[in-house]
């Protein structure tokens, strides 16, 4: 059994003054840790166990990455109230269960979406002008062996349907009006302040679209979205770019859309089974491979760090909440 | 018109090649054994050259071709021409401009992400099978960085357009201040290298630009400057770009071309921090159609003795 982080062992815990610092729970799984432990040291009494004696005393819980929030989990913390997520996807978390017992969720907010977009994008003009392709042909030797390198696929002008169009979602679309692509969308519902047009049904999206853009969250109802339904709508000289969850790509199909050309190509961030990645995918030329890292900067951890402080504090102080999500 | 000689120089586009031999009496350039002999046959029958950004038209070939009317070339860059012999001499000169702005434009952020975010490394990543043993780095955000375009022409402009999407504040060096942009102007590269993360060169290649990219820029750029260059080879000291990189005096660079095509400094292979193309900035399907589209166009309308297209001199 871990020590906690008071410095003294299980069997000898203090028991907390109820008017000492508030207390949190972190639950990180390994191998996932949080960098500033110190700075939230110094405003919380930090616990880190479901099995410690003060977890029925828990009123927020910092989930560390990925790490699962069960049912089995909340069953440990009768108290608690809030979860505050660090990252942008809360589908590690049974939502179904906060909220049953009125428990809030916040996840990254916007920390992460210029990153994420940023990273949408290099993976989409990578894969359109065959980037990382021919920056292998060159490290090969092969320009002077081979000569010119075949011409890639032009992106101004593309049609590109952005499924979710959320914090990420619209990043995305900014910088991509600058490139000259016109933006359609699909997503739960309209967004009435959005001009782009809207596709209730992917498969229509996908029919009208060049480019596909995965950066929708990762729900029982979006699970598998894009299947070979969509794939064969969206075409021969489709591409899709994937930076949200794997499980929103039918995986298996996926790969044998690229295997048989059914789709141009594909740039994925996420994986169904991580970090084990389809071994077809590395025989391709014509897809982009990123390890779960679009939106892996120093600033977007920064960033990340001063949110989930200020959730805390807001918590602790009866504040709204700075990023809670829509549980419903 | 099938009986117009028309010199190609190198086996640059399959749809334009197979078009000119379609509507002129096409020589294939590489097709001899060397220049001296293609010009000791031929020399009196071409009437036309179209060059590329690998072979243009310099001064040995326009004084061994005497017929020669036309260079139509297939580029926008004209530093393969010699463009003050065929004024002297009254030969027309045309180029593709405009039509192959944005996707160079497009190339140089795929540069500046690929580079930044360290995307080719990362798929380098997967697919040894590395990510299985561990985490990649973070790497470096490029929402919100400083850009300084050198050469606001075109395609500089359509590249900042891009980066201002990215929230970039942009800045820019060229030969006179452009009035009607909200950038920053500086009159010396080493300003503007000094007051910027990234910087594009995307000037045209002179005597004058040759080499702008030189020590004192990189120095005035630094440990986490990168440097991306869309233009030619030549705009950078390349020896002194290497021995930056590999020293970390440069934080890296994103290269679509090279002084010495197709060969590329050995010691920037084994690097991480750069990504290295094989001048693919106008390389795509589109685009060269495009482009062929208008060296055809060109030459049809000097031999019909209508007005140039996209006429230099």
């Amino acid at each position: 059994m871990k020590a906690s982080l008071d410095g003294s062992n299980q069997s000898g815990e203090k028991m907390a003054a109820m008017d000492e610092l508030p207390l949190v729970l972190v639950h990180a799984l390994p191998p996932f840790e949080i960098s500033f432990k110190g700075r939230l040291q110094s405003r919380f009494q930090l616990i880190d166990s479901l099995d410690s004696t003060f977890a029925p005393h828990v009123s927020v819980l910092l989930c560390v990455g990925p790490s699962p929030v069960s049912s089995d989990t909340l069953r440990h913390l009768p108290s608690l109230q809030c979860i505050v997520g660090s990252s942008a996807g809360v589908d590690h978390i049974d939502l179904a269960e906060c909220r049953r017992r009125g428990i809030t969720v916040t996840n990254a907010g916007p920390s992460f979406c210029e990153d994420g977009a940023d990273f949408a994008i290099g993976l989409l003009i990578d894969v359109l002008r065959r980037i990382s392709a021919a920056d292998r042909y060159v490290r090969a030797g092969l320009w002077p062996m081979k000569g010119d390198y075949p011409l890639g696929s032009k992106l101004g002008g593309k049609r590109v349907g952005i499924v979710g169009l959320g914090n990420i979602g619209s990043e995305i679309a900014k910088r991509l009006v600058a490139f000259g692509c016109r933006i359609a969308y699909n997503s739960r519902n309209k967004k009435s302040s959005v001009s782009f047009p809207y596709y209730a049904n992917i498969c229509n999206l996908a029919a009208n679209s060049d480019i596909l853009i995965i950066c929708c969250a990762l729900t029982k109802e979006t699970h598998h979205l894009i299947n070979k339904d969509v794939m064969t709508a969206l075409g021969k000289e489709g591409v899709i770019i994937n930076v949200g969850r794997g499980a929103l790509i039918n995986e298996k199909e996926l790969v044998q859309c690229l295997e048989q050309g059914q789709i141009r190509g594909a740039g994925l961030d996420v994986f169904e089974n991580e970090p084990d990645v389809p071994k077809e995918l590395f025989e391709l030329e014509n897809v982009v491979l990123s390890p779960h890292k679009a939106i892996a900067t120093p600033e977007s951890f920064a960033s990340l760090q001063e949110l989930i402080v200020g959730n805390l504090e807001a918590f602790f102080s009866n504040k709204p909440l700075l990023s809670p999500v829509n549980l419903e | 018109m099938e009986s117009i000689g028309v010199l190609l120089t190198s086996p640059m586009n399959p749809y334009l090649e197979q078009e000119l031999g379609k509507r002129f009496k096409l020589f294939r350039f590489w097709d001899f054994p060397s220049a001296d002999d293609f010009f000791r046959e031929h020399s009196k029958s071409i009437r036309a050259v179209v060059g590329s950004s690998f072979i243009g038209a310099d001064a040995q070939m326009i004084e061994a071709l005497p017929k020669m009317e036309i260079v139509s070339s297939f580029s926008v860059g004209l530093d393969k021409i010699d463009l003050v012999r065929c004024k002297e001499k009254g030969i027309r000169v045309t180029n593709t401009p405009d039509v192959l702005t944005e996707d160079v434009a497009d190339l140089a952020l795929a540069l500046i992400l690929a580079t930044l975010r360290r995307i080719c490394e990362s798929d380098r990543y997967v697919r040894s099978g590395a990510w299985k043993r561990g985490d990649f780095k973070l790497t470096t955000k490029f929402t919100g960085k400083s850009v300084g375009i050198i050469g606001l022409g075109r395609i500089g402009s359509a590249i900042a357009k891009r980066a201002e999407g990215f929230s970039c504040p942009i800045s820019y060096h060229s030969r006179t201040e452009k009035p009607g942009t909200n950038y920053k102007y500086y009159p010396s590269v080493v300003e503007l290298a000094s007051n910027c993360q990234i910087l594009v060169v995307a000037c045209a290649l002179t005597p004058e630009t040759r080499h702008i990219i030189n020590r004192e820029v990189i120095n005035a750029l630094g440990p986490k400057g990168v440097v991306i260059n869309i233009g030619r080879g030549l705009h950078v000291d390349e020896p002194e770009l290497v021995s930056a990189l590999v020293e970390g005096r440069l934080g890296g660079a994103g290269l679509d071309v090279f002084e010495n095509e197709p060969n590329v400094p050995e010691e920037l292979l084994a690097l991480d921090n750069v990504v290295l193309l094989p001048h693919v900035g106008s390389g795509t399907v589109e685009t060269r159609k495009d482009m062929a589209d208008l060296v055809l166009g060109n030459l049809e309308a000097h031999f019909l003795n209508k007005p140039l297209l996209t006429p230099v001199v």
